[in-house]
């Protein structure tokens, strides 16, 4: 497999004492990709201390099963610190995906920033 | 390129490395393929959802990522439907053996969702070969 370069993938700002993240990519895909994501995202709870996490997926207009596996992973590691992650601005394609896998159930989901924000 | 003038669907085969670099290459010719007859942004979603899980499954799963295995991949678009058929060189594997990944006690499995995708957004899967081969359809309503 070819090497990618590392390069940032995720806009990370902190609003209050929630981490406010967007993804960079249209699409997020390959293993490599993905695993590198989910570092990135690992990285806010484990290295950074983050507690509260906002998710905003207006820039993703796909993403395959191995990056929902990335978000059930940094749920739990949010949860195991008691903290809360939301996701929110889910295209409705997206949105879709969320609900015939059922993890609209398991994920905190809503339709605006804002909305999401007030709920931390 | 991607026409069907002629009315005759158009038709692709090809033999691909296990590299996930390719499938990306060969998911963009089918986009473009499905753009060139008209299908809706929704439709295209639905196809390269389950061509993505089918072919990440047979280069990832089936070939382990072996750079001396390959992935045959055909395909055929329609102006009414969309047929694949995805080989890995692997063992093969049992559907059945799959767990439903919508069950409570597997919903915090980090995968295993695939399948079910695939099964969601093409009007019909079948397995061949032992699992080693896929075979999808999806008819435009």
């Amino acid at each position: 497999m070819t090497q990618q370069p590392r390069r940032q993938r995720l806009e990370v700002e902190d609003v209050g004492d929630v981490a406010v993240v967007n993804f960079i990519d249209k699409k997020i895909l390959d293993e490599q990709n993905i695993q590198m994501i989910g570092d990135d995202l690992f990285r806010l709870v484990d290295e950074l201390g983050r507690r509260k996490i906002l998710l905003n997926f207006k820039k993703v207009e796909f993403l395959s099963s191995a990056a929902l596996g990335k978000l059930i992973t940094l749920n739990r590691k949010v949860q195991a610190v008691r903290g809360k992650l939301i996701l929110c601005s889910i295209t409705a394609e997206i949105r879709e995906v969320f609900q015939i896998t059922k993890l609209d159930k398991l994920f905190t989901i809503h339709a605006e920033e804002q909305a999401a924000m007030q709920a931390f | 390129m991607h026409t069907t003038t002629n009315g005759k669907p158009v038709a692709r085969d090809h033999v691909i490395p296990s590299d996930l670099s390719e499938a990306r290459r060969l998911q963009g010719e089918i986009e473009e393929a499905l753009h060139a007859v008209h299908y809706n942004d929704q439709e295209i979603f639905a196809i390269k959802m389950a061509v993505e899980e089918a072919l990440v499954n047979a280069i990832k799963h089936g070939n382990q990522m072996d750079p001396d295995k390959t992935v045959t991949v055909s395909y055929k678009v329609h102006s009414d439907r969309f047929d694949v058929s995805i080989t890995d060189q692997g063992p093969g594997f049992d559907p059945s053996d799959v767990p439903d990944p919508t069950a409570p006690e597997n919903l915090e499995r980090p995968c295993g969702r695939g399948l079910l995708l695939m099964r969601y957004y093409m009007t019909d899967v079948t397995f061949a070969d032992r699992g080693s081969t896929i075979a999808m359809f999806k008819i435009r309503k």
